[in-house]
């Protein structure tokens, strides 16, 4: 992968300078929560922001970092900005190696040279979200009044403040106008957020596999998983860095509840069925007899050598509070009133996390809000996930989706 | 590309610069000539996955979605027209459909092909199978086309919405067009298809008309 620094350099900031309340510093290494164990893996940067940044609970938050990664280069006029947000457990490694697993990017089919999102011809974004153990700044960060980790003296953040931060990144950045924001699940939610929020910003956007507001049904296994993280002795009330310890066993249990909600059932039976993980039958015991079982344990295990416990916690409150239409007095269309933007909702037909209806009805309200609105719905029985895997028909989607955008902007 | 001569004669209905949604819009052909030439605001349901892709790429605004489900969503009055072309007969509940067509748009267009087209009726007549034709060319066992009709049922069926027929259109096998006399017996033996411009009956009289959804327009 071809990676070409961003030609915004901000040691001449385009749109801040004079403002002497956006002191800014840039970050050539991010700190993750981890060290680097792949060496050659691109870190990305991050920037600090001394400003305080007012948060939706009340309080305000300062210095932020912000750490990203971007790809392919930006044009002259500026009009190739992809910006995309990332899931509850993604980064912003979304097309290249990441630093402490050295796994691909997450988004490797969908956003490289000539893929559907082209880094040949876009300008791409991607930013560790507010509350995130990948540089931004989260509650494993060290707190400036009391020299320790935040832990849960981190205030809690929103959706909105999320995608603020970003919107302090572009600036920073010198970007006034995002030719597409793009993103499923938590992604998809930040994606729509932003359009309601910087509609004049958003030429268009493509929310996958998302919804308005997190469901109850979402919330519950939300909580499950909060629960299990808290009740690991580990935990020790959100303060396990100053005791060396890590909660690994909730959240690893957080980790394969989650899983379970990003497959389908069809999906589970196709890959695992009944069978049995290296052994000709059952136990009778509780060793890990199935493949399922082994797969999730898998799951749990890997997932902690890359995460925040804590993070888990605030960003999943993140969604179980983001609810579009609660600022509009619960009419979703009025969310999206000031908006120009074109919009492009991908659904996917066995997600039951975030199933087509709910897709569906942000659709309807931005018709109803006269905004320009297609919907897709792909057929797939790999679930939630979907949005993450080979699918030849979203890719044609989103390729064809892009190349009508950028005509329409000249990128 | 030229546009389809029947899909030329409904655009020839369409008013500049109004709000239209085409209702089974295929591959967006229609719309997409409608937004270029008069400069309407169009948008579009399909049903196939491969035709909202094509409408996708050509930048249009389209929903997949089902016209026998997804209309009840579209508030009333939304649309200056509403568009319904060689799909009224793969409907499920075609009574339903129109019924929506004719809340959601001031005016509709319905093209449909004529199963009371003699070549029809002489198939059945002679052969004693379900008949094939150019334009309907499938088995009866295996056709998407399910609540078939003549010119005559389909006039019948939209009078009894209230709806007032504005103007009717002969199709024959190339698309070409002419006026005709919508209850007249001539094209519904001898034309291929109709274009129909309906105009809803005011709101408060027409009791078969469903209520709006819930939708804050």
């Amino acid at each position: 992968m071809r990676l070409t620094p961003p030609p915004a350099r901000l040691s001449k900031p385009a749109l801040l300078l004079g403002d002497p309340k956006t002191r800014m510093t840039e970050i050539a290494n991010p700190r993750f929560l981890r060290p680097v164990t792949a060496s050659d893996a691109d870190v990305g940067r991050a920037i600090t922001f001394d400003a305080p940044l007012l948060l939706d609970c009340g309080r305000s938050l300062s210095p932020i970092t912000v750490a990203y990664m971007t790809y392919g280069t930006l044009n002259a006029s500026r009009s190739n900005v992809v910006l995309i947000c990332h899931a509850l457990t993604m980064d912003q490694f979304v097309s290249s190696a990441h630093p402490i697993t050295g796994k691909p990017g997450w988004w490797e089919d969908m956003v490289g040279p000539g893929k559907p999102i082209d880094t040949d011809r876009f300008f791409v974004v991607c930013a560790n979200v507010l509350g995130g153990c990948m540089g931004t700044t989260g509650p494993a960060e060290l707190n400036p009044a009391t020299g320790r980790p935040y832990g849960l003296d981190f205030p809690i953040v929103t959706i909105r403040d999320m995608v603020r931060a970003q919107a302090m990144l572009l600036d920073a950045l010198g970007i006034e106008k995002v030719m597409c924001v793009v993103g499923g699940s938590m992604g998809g939610m930040q994606v729509l957020q932003w359009a309601a929020t910087f509609p004049e910003r958003v030429v268009s956007a493509i929310p996958m596999a998302c919804a308005a507001r997190h469901s109850a049904q979402n919330i519950a296994f939300h909580e499950v998983g909060r629960q299990a993280i808290m009740a690991d002795p580990d935990w020790k009330g959100g303060t396990y860095q100053l005791h060396g310890t890590q909660p690994s066993k909730g959240l690893a249990v957080a980790r394969m509840a989650a899983h379970i909600t990003y497959l389908s059932e069809i999906a589970l039976q196709r890959k695992f069925g009944r069978n049995l993980q290296e052994r000709e039958q059952i136990s009778f015991g509780f060793e890990p007899d199935f493949q399922v079982e082994s797969y999730l344990r898998y799951q749990g295990m890997t997932f902690v050598d890359r995460f925040d416990a804590n993070s888990y916690l605030y960003i999943t409150r993140a969604m179980d509070y983001f609810d579009l239409a609660a600022e509009h007095d619960g009419r979703l269309a009025e969310a999206f009133q000031g908006s120009k933007a074109r919009f492009c909702i991908i659904s996917f037909t066995s997600d039951w996390l975030f199933p087509t209806s709910e897709n569906k009805l942000v659709a309807h309200a931005l018709n109803a809000s006269t905004a320009t609105v297609s919907f897709v719905e792909i057929k797939t029985d790999r679930g939630h996930d979907a949005f993450l895997l080979d699918e030849p028909e979203m890719y044609a989607t989103v390729r064809g989706f892009m190349n009508s955008v950028a005509a329409s902007v000249g990128a | 590309m030229s546009l389809r001569p029947d899909l030329a004669a409904i655009a020839e209905m369409i008013p500049r610069g109004s709000r239209v949604l085409d209702v089974g819009c295929g591959d967006g052909a229609l719309l997409e000539h409608l937004i270029r030439t008069k400069a309407v605001d169009g948008r579009g349901i399909e049903l196939s996955q491969q035709n909202v892709n094509a409408c996708v790429a050509r930048g249009l605004s389209v929903m997949q979605g089902d016209a026998d489900t997804d209309l009840n969503d579209y508030p009333s009055a939304a649309f200056d027209v509403t568009i319904l072309s060689q799909t009224i007969q793969a409907t499920f509940a075609p009574k339903d459909v129109l019924n929506h067509l004719l809340r959601i748009g001031r005016r509709t267009v319905i093209s449909l092909p004529n199963f009371g087209h003699w070549s029809v009726r002489l198939s059945l007549l002679v052969q004693g199978r379900m008949p094939r034709t150019k334009s309907l060319e499938f088995d009866w066992y295996d056709t998407p086309n399910i609540h078939l009709c003549t010119i005559s049922d389909f006039v019948s069926m939209a009078r009894s919405t209230g709806a007032a027929i504005e103007r009717a259109l002969a199709l024959d096998e190339n698309g070409a067009t002419r006026e005709m006399q919508a209850e007249a017996w001539g094209p519904n033996l001898l034309a291929n298809g109709a274009i129909f411009l309906l105009k809803r009956k005011t709101a408060d009289g027409d009791r078969t008309t469903r209520p709006p959804s819930g939708l804050n327009a």
